[in-house]
């Protein structure tokens, strides 16, 4: 069976220190899930940023992805972002914090995709 | 007739009319949003005009390119990727140096990234009959005007002025009136044949 650890996750937020709290949280359940996160415009504001949300798909160690945001612009660049990257990227229309939680914990149990895919159906909100 | 001079010099008007008018989208942006449309609009055109300045350009289509690009990465906000989702699919049509046709291409590429169609408040509200009236041979100012003013009564329901519901009502749409400034420009130049 696949490890399900090869399975990363990114996070997309509007502001930075949402997006580091989110990995923060995160990180401390699962450990040997290869997390980045990305929050805020080029210049530190709040908002989203094509390049720097394709730097942290690309930075993560894993070839496929969940992606988790907070609100609408953020998905938006990531979907760009998902037709300009070469890696798969499941983009998560779920509640940001919860279900990134979810998907770690469940990563690092290792969980098949489809099973998590699953279990964070009852978690989607947008 | 689209030509890569005149595609230049339309997108260098709007850019102009958007940094003219960056405290006022800002403001509209404040009443049912985050203010800051014309910050973000300004940094996209900004972009595109330094790129402007430092590139040549063969085709068309490459200026659509390069706005594409320059919205996209420079906006911060949801119109950095609808804006550049128009530019993108405007750009893969091009070729047919067709208007309607290109303009047609922009609108379909905001509603299928922005997930939206008309009368839910956006930019669409504007797109969309500037495209009808260009394909009928009459775009005017005041068509233009009219499809800014009829998103006031409407209630938001994409974007972040979703948040608000009802309280959304009786404000002009922000993304609605940069378009708008973009079909100014267009009417500006000397695109439109007839
Ligand atoms: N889903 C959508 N579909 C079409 N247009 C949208 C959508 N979401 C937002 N917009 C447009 O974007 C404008 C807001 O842009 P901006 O203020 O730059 O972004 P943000 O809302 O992220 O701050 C709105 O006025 C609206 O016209
Ligand atoms: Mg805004």
């Amino acid at each position: 069976m696949a490890d399900q650890r090869s399975i990363g996750i990114v996070i997309a937020s509007h502001v930075e220190e949402l997006a580091k709290g989110t990995y923060l949280l995160l990180q401390e359940s699962a450990p040997d899930v290869s997390i980045t996160y990305v929050g805020g415009t080029d210049d530190g504001e709040i908002g989203s940023s094509f390049e720097k949300i394709l730097t942290a798909v690309e930075a993560n160690d894993a070839d496929e992805l969940f992606a988790f945001y907070d609100l609408g612009s953020a998905k938006m660049t990531l979907e760009i972002v998902q037709e300009t990257s070469d890696k798969t990227i499941h983009l998560m229309d779920t509640a940001l914090i919860e279900g990134a939680f979810a998907a770690a914990a469940l990563l690092q149990g290792n969980y098949s995709l489809t099973e998590i895919k699953k279990q964070l159906v009852p978690l989607t909100i947008k | 007739m689209l030509t890569t001079e005149n595609t230049v010099q339309w997108l260098t008007k709007f850019g102009e009319i958007i940094s003219m008018n960056k405290a006022y989208l800002n403001e509209l942006d404040s009443r049912i949003g985050d203010g800051d449309h014309g910050s973000n609009m300004v940094r996209g055109v900004e972009a595109m005009l330094a790129q402007f300045e430092a590139m040549e350009f063969n085709h068309a289509k490459d200026v659509f390119k390069v706005t594409a690009m320059a919205l996209l990465s420079k906006i911060g906000g949801a119109s950095g990727p609808l804006y550049g989702s128009a530019f993108m699919e405007m750009a893969k049509v091009a070729e047919t140096n067709d208007l309607v046709t290109i303009l047609t291409a922009g609108l379909n590429g905001i509603k299928k990234r922005g997930k939206a169609e008309v009368n839910e408040k956006t930019m669409i509200d504007v797109w969309e009959p500037v495209c009808q009236a260009l394909a009928e041979n009459n775009l005017t100012k005041s068509i233009i005007d009219q499809a800014v003013q009829a998103t006031k009564p409407l209630k938001a329901t994409k974007g972040r002025a979703s948040y608000l519901g009802e309280r959304s009502i009786g404000e002009i749409d922000p993304g609605a009136m940069s378009s708008a400034y973009l079909f100014e420009a267009l009417l500006a130049g000397e695109l439109i044949d007839g």
